[in-house]
């Protein structure tokens, strides 16, 4: 989704000779345009939040957030992403490992099935598991008889997350992995290492940037999801409600100001997020000079 | 990719491991679920399910959900260029932190950008009671769901484009200079080309998202059938009224018309990736 971690900035591309540059008025008229437009469509909401979060101060922001449907739903929303996030973490590795360190047959097959959640809308994933797992659905039946509930409880919640997150962790990796190759780890083998041993010593400290990427951007989606999520908790206040569906409540029920006040809480998430990934580009931009220049130059160009 | 592929026979372990349970978990999570849709649509039968999907309500609801899709995507492919371009080529204070904030939108939960949105594009909005005198509406219009979806899709555009004009080499536009091209000459006739298979890909990724879209959506759009309401939201309301098969038949024309976007940005990136290798 957001590509692998890079740096995207880099000073040598924006020093650029006159001529093949464009003029300073140009210049000025293209970044006002560009700042203008991202201020409007982008920053502008975010402050918004804000504004109408502490719109009619800080008492009624405060007793917002603390009221006991918020703290439930805040407390779903922490369950469903700490089930969810390390289980998908679990998957991005394993696949990870298996597409990137072996050849088989029907690699890009697997690679576009992995990224098949994102193309799905939310609201259709949330469907599927209620045909699954709904009174009406394939297994519905025979939950009922067993007296297990997944739609509309916790479990629905869970799965409904799991499919929207599914591809994060494994589309940073995969890239990643694939571009460091196999050498590292085959030497390693050599040299007798075992499996765990090889993936800790060797691959995990190779890849822990990209992977806490991941996580991140697994876990903001995780904690962020609605529409899916929406499908499957059948709303039940102080029960199935997460933080996302939360805020939807309360905007419908015309409580702007605490609507927004739990939205700001995903606010900080979001910008939370953003601050981790801008630590680990910049992580990653400082090691890169000292990986390329020392390390094994011989395995570098096999 | 530098001819660092495993071998068949590697020596590394853990093959059998990995790959048996990421096609399990797969399988599980994903293509057993997914599947249901289509097992679910293979009882109806065609005429069935196309009188589902011709449904007045229900070809209004894609129609609305293709057209604000297609104009947010198309105008993400514009102002997305700009800034990418802006944020590779150019300096200027603060460059860092709005290149940060290019990734907001993938980092904000939908419902939150929906009430944002509508707090400012509503009629006693921000901006939106400075253009109610105007007669321009935004909130609870098309317009207002095409202002959601830029939202939603401009990083798509951005962070597909950027690493391509990050990488572009200097040369080529000098060669275009001393050939005595103007600069807006070479941007169309050297520096474009070479953009437009990320700027299709960034395209479809911000459509095919576009079109799925419900939290940023539903808040903005005002939902009135025949009008603004998009299909996810028509799924949604067929699933509260208890109509599974009228909810998996809109389902299944969306999903075939995913798979499909799918399809064509992998055939694109594809593409653009052997174009930079074979240069």
């Amino acid at each position: 989704m957001a590509g692998a971690i890079t740096t995207h900035l880099s000073e040598e591309t924006a020093r650029r000779p006159r001529h093949i540059n464009e003029g300073p008025v140009v210049r000025i008229v293209l970044i006002t345009i560009a700042l203008l437009f991202l201020g409007l469509v982008v920053l502008l909401p975010l402050a918004s939040v804000f504004v109408e979060a502490f719109k009619r101060g800080m008492d009624v922001y405060y007793s917002a957030i603390t009221e006991k449907d918020a703290l439930s739903a805040l407390r779903m929303t922490l369950l469903a992403a700490a089930v969810a996030v390390p289980l998908n973490t679990v998957f991005g590795i394993a696949a990870a490992w298996a597409i990137t360190k072996f050849r088989f047959k029907g690699k890009n097959l697997l690679i576009t099935l992995i990224d098949l959640p994102f193309a799905v809308s939310p609201v259709i994933a949330g469907l599927i598991f209620v045909l699954m797992f709904g009174a009406q659905g394939f297994f519905g039946p025979w939950l009922a008889s067993h007296d297990i509930q997944i739609i509309f409880a916790l479990p629905g919640i869970v799965l409904a997350t799991v499919f929207v997150t599914f591809p994060f962790v494994a589309r940073e990796l995969i890239p990643l992995m694939e571009a460091q190759g196999v050498l590292e780890e085959e030497a390693a083998a050599s040299l007798g290492a075992r499996g765990w041993q090889i993936f800790w010593r060797i691959t995990l400290p190779n890849i822990k940037w990209g992977l806490l990427y991941g996580i991140i951007l697994c876990n903001a989606r995780a904690m962020g999801e609605f529409g899916a999520v929406s499908v499957v908790s059948g709303h039940i206040r102080g029960q199935t409600n997460t933080l996302p569906l939360h805020v939807e409540i309360l905007y419908n029920e015309y409580q702007f100001s605490a609507s927004f006040a739990a939205a700001s809480l995903l606010v900080l998430l979001a910008i939370i997020t953003l601050l981790v990934k801008a630590f680990i580009e910049w992580k990653t931009s400082q090691r890169k000079p000292a990986t390329e220049g020392g390390g094994l130059p011989l395995l570098e160009n096999e | 990719m530098k001819g660092s592929k495993g071998k068949s026979r590697s020596v590394l372990p853990g093959f059998g491991l990995t790959m048996g349970f990421t096609v399990f978990y797969l399988g599980v999570m994903v293509l057993i679920p997914l599947a249901g849709v289509f097992i679910k649509t293979s009882g109806m039968s065609l005429s069935e399910l196309w009188q589902t999907i011709s449904a007045p309500r229900v070809a209004a609801s894609l129609k609305v959900s293709f057209v604000t899709s297609f104009s947010a995507a198309a105008l993400n492919m514009v102002f997305g260029l700009l800034v990418a371009w802006v944020l590779v080529r150019y300096r200027f204070p603060g460059k860092r932190l709005v290149d940060s904030l290019v990734d907001l939108p993938f980092a904000l939960p939908t419902a939150v950008a929906g009430i944002a949105l509508t707090a400012i594009y509503a009629p006693n909005g921000w901006i939106g009671q400075y253009l109610e005198p105007l007669g321009i509406k935004v909130a609870y219009t098309p317009l207002g769901i095409t202002i959601a979806l830029v939202f939603i899709g401009l990083p798509f555009v951005v962070r597909t484009v950027q690493p391509i004009l990050q990488d572009m080499d200097k040369e080529t536009e000098e060669a275009a200079v001393m050939l005595g091209a103007y600069r807006l000459r070479t941007f169309i006739r050297v520096i474009l080309p070479g953009l437009v298979p990320p700027l299709l890909t960034g395209f479809a990724l911000a459509f095919a998202r576009g079109v799925g879209e419900y939290g940023s959506v539903v808040f903005i759009s005002g939902n009135m059938p025949m009008k603004t309401e998009i299909a996810p939201l028509l799924i949604m309301t067929k699933l509260e009224q208890y109509d599974y098969a009228g909810a998996t038949a809109i389902a299944m024309v969306m999903l075939v018309l995913s798979f499909l976007m799918l399809l064509l940005i992998n055939y694109l990136q594809w593409r653009s990736n052997r174009r930079v290798i074979s240069e």
